[in-house]
């Protein structure tokens, strides 16, 4: 029987001097590109008003969006919609790409042995940690904008030796969060591209089935957990203690 | 007989017993809750789906500390 070919991390497809393009890399590429050219297209039909379905599809996901951050922080929706509807769209049709026809089964030969072209952008260890790391650096940057320098003094509390010792947990947690942020993504995803490959080797062609619907399932609850969780985070640093 | 293929099953198995425990417990927390008070069904629905992610995050480090075992 043939092996499977699973490996951890991803593969990379070319170098540039140093650095590794892995697969992974070039699907995230891609899902941006495709995300920005729906987003120019909704653009230019809704300046020139014309009619178009596609425009009222995306309104209506857009929308229900917004209100759903707005049960979580009611007055300032407006100011963390973007990045919070960036996060949950990347990060769903990042995983999303790992279950089309082609992704992780299209590749080549070389010394290392079968490299796939294409691989679901979130399960690459590199794509969940930038994202987890953003999203922490947001949280602080929001913090900043809306308390000041003294949104730092959350960490260093020198009243007295307790909330000293408060604040140098809170700090920890704070890196603790990009830790479980991308692992939490990235064991989800690859961990359903694990399964559909050993379920493809077990049960060709019409087993897979019911799994994809599972993948297409978690997928788009990470995605929620993902954005939703950082949204809980910029609402507790915004506010005052 | 302790091979490296028992290890790994054990890491996920062990690994995933508190945190099934765990997503029980909160879910059936946010039902007696939503029993309590139809009304603020929608709220607690959330803040649930976030506790659920949290636990099964910890079921995910072990299932990735047991593909690192078995793949790398």
């Amino acid at each position: 029987m043939a092996s499977l070919n699973i490996s951890i991390s991803a593969e990379p497809i070319f170098h540039l001097g140093n650095f590794a393009f892995t697969n992974s890399m070039f699907v995230s590429l891609l899902t941006t590109v495709f995300l920005s050219l729906v987003a120019i297209r909704f653009y230019r039909f809704h300046k020139s008003k014309k009619p178009s379905k596609l425009n009222l599809f995306i309104q209506v996901i857009i929308e229900s969006f917004y209100e759903f951050v707005q049960t979580i922080t009611p007055h300032k929706a407006s100011q963390f919609f973007p990045l919070i509807a960036s996060i949950f769209l990347f990060v769903m049709f990042a995983s999303w790409a790992g279950l089309l026809p082609g992704v992780e089964t299209i590749g080549f030969r070389n010394s290392h042995g079968f490299i796939p072209l294409f691989r679901g952008g979130t399960a690459d260890i590199n794509i969940t940690m930038g994202t987890a790391i953003a999203a922490v650096f947001m949280v602080q940057v929001f913090g900043y904008k809306s308390l000041g320098i003294k949104y730092f003094k959350k960490f260093f509390d020198f009243s007295n030796p307790i909330k000293l010792f408060v604040g140098f947990l809170e700090l920890v947690s704070e890196f603790a969060r990009i830790v479980s942020f991308s692992f939490r993504l990235f064991g989800n995803i690859f961990a359903g591209e694990v399964l559909l490959m050993v379920i493809a080797f077990l049960l060709p062609l019409f087993g897979p089935l019911p799994f994809i619907g599972l993948e297409l399932f978690i997928g788009f609850i990470q995605a929620l957990v993902f954005s939703t969780l950082t949204l809980v985070f910029i609402s507790i640093a915004v506010s005052h203690h | 007989m302790i091979n490296d293929n028992l290890i790994v099953g054990l890491t996920i198995t062990v690994g995933s017993l508190a945190p099934a425990i765990a997503i029980g417990m909160i879910v059936s927390k946010a039902l007696e809750a939503i029993g309590r008070n139809p009304e603020a069904a929608s709220k607690v629905q959330t803040v649930m789906i976030l506790g659920v992610a949290f636990a099964e995050a910890i079921a995910i480090y072990a299932l990735v500390v047991a593909l690192i075992l078995k793949f790398v």
